[in-house]
């Protein structure tokens, strides 16, 4: 938690955490087994998350398949180095929806490193938050009542130029 | 949406509210200076300071005798907080899967 005045607003989520496997398992687990893992509390559909996936290569979709039959994009494979390298568009706006436009969209890199004993380090970033615009402001819940949302927004902004 | 954020929307509906948190934006301000701004009484404008220190937007420090307001960093920072959280989480739940003994394959 940042308290500094100053402070680089848009500064990415950093993570590290070490496995006890090799890299080439902790990236496929990571992306081909997702659904193993990801929290199932955590997607964008209306009905309850069915299975998640990351398709394999580059472009491929991010998506969730519900329990009422709906696809929900919410992501692409934009670099895809197994078992080195992935980074994802995080394509879900303030509203909890898709967002088609990639300049609109933050994005998550994951590397995976050896390390000695067969463990492997990930190192998770998710950054351009900024890019989210109004879901970057306080309120994550878009909410459109008069002056509200708005001029939130514009603060936020203002904000972010002037801490850079 | 969280009673927090509740506040925090309550607060920015006020023009006077949402031009005293762009003064603010230039740096902090004591109460007296920033009360020469409006063209309202000075207990007012201590009045919708407290709105806005109750929603979390601004903060003050004591300055000698004087209250200097400036803005509440983390209220501009929660996205960033919420995916602090969301990776915690995820990463946990995926180390979990990932060093499990005997991982059941998938095609």
């Amino acid at each position: 938690m940042t308290t500094m005045a100053d402070q680089e607003t848009d500064a990415p989520v950093r993570k590290t955490i070490s496995v006890n496997a090799s890299p080439e398992r902790a990236f496929r687990v990571f992306t081909a087994e997702f659904d193993s893992w990801w929290p199932r509390s955590h997607h964008i559909g209306k009905a309850p998350m069915k299975r998640a996936i990351i398709e394999g290569a580059v472009g491929g979709r991010c998506y969730s398949e519900q329990t009422d039959g709906t696809d929900c994009d919410w992501g692409t494979v934009l670099v895809w180095e197994p078992p080195r390298r992935v980074v994802l568009a995080w394509q879900i706006t303030d509203k909890w929806q898709y967002e088609p436009d990639l300049a609109k969209s933050s994005e998550v890199e994951i590397r995976f490193t050896p390390e000695p004993g067969g463990l492997t380090r990930v190192d998770l970033e998710h950054r351009h938050l900024h890019r989210h615009g109004a879901g970057a402001a306080t309120v994550r819940t878009a909410i459109d009542s008069p002056g509200g949302w708005g001029s939130l927004l514009d603060l936020f902004r203002t904000y972010v130029e002037q801490s850079k | 949406m969280n009673a927090y954020q509740e506040k925090q929307l309550d607060a920015l509906g006020d023009a006077t509210r949402r031009a005293i948190l762009g003064r603010l934006l230039k740096g902090p301000l004591p109460v007296g200076e920033l009360a020469r701004d409006f063209p309202i009484s000075r207990p007012a404008i201590s009045q919708h300071l407290r709105v806005l220190k109750d929603a979390h937007l601004v903060m003050d420090r004591a300055a000698g005798t004087r209250r200097v307001y400036a803005l509440n960093p983390e209220a501009f920072d929660s996205l960033r907080e919420f995916f602090d959280h969301v990776w915690t989480q995820a990463l946990a739940a995926f180390k979990k899967k990932v060093e499990e003994r005997r991982p059941k394959e998938r095609r």
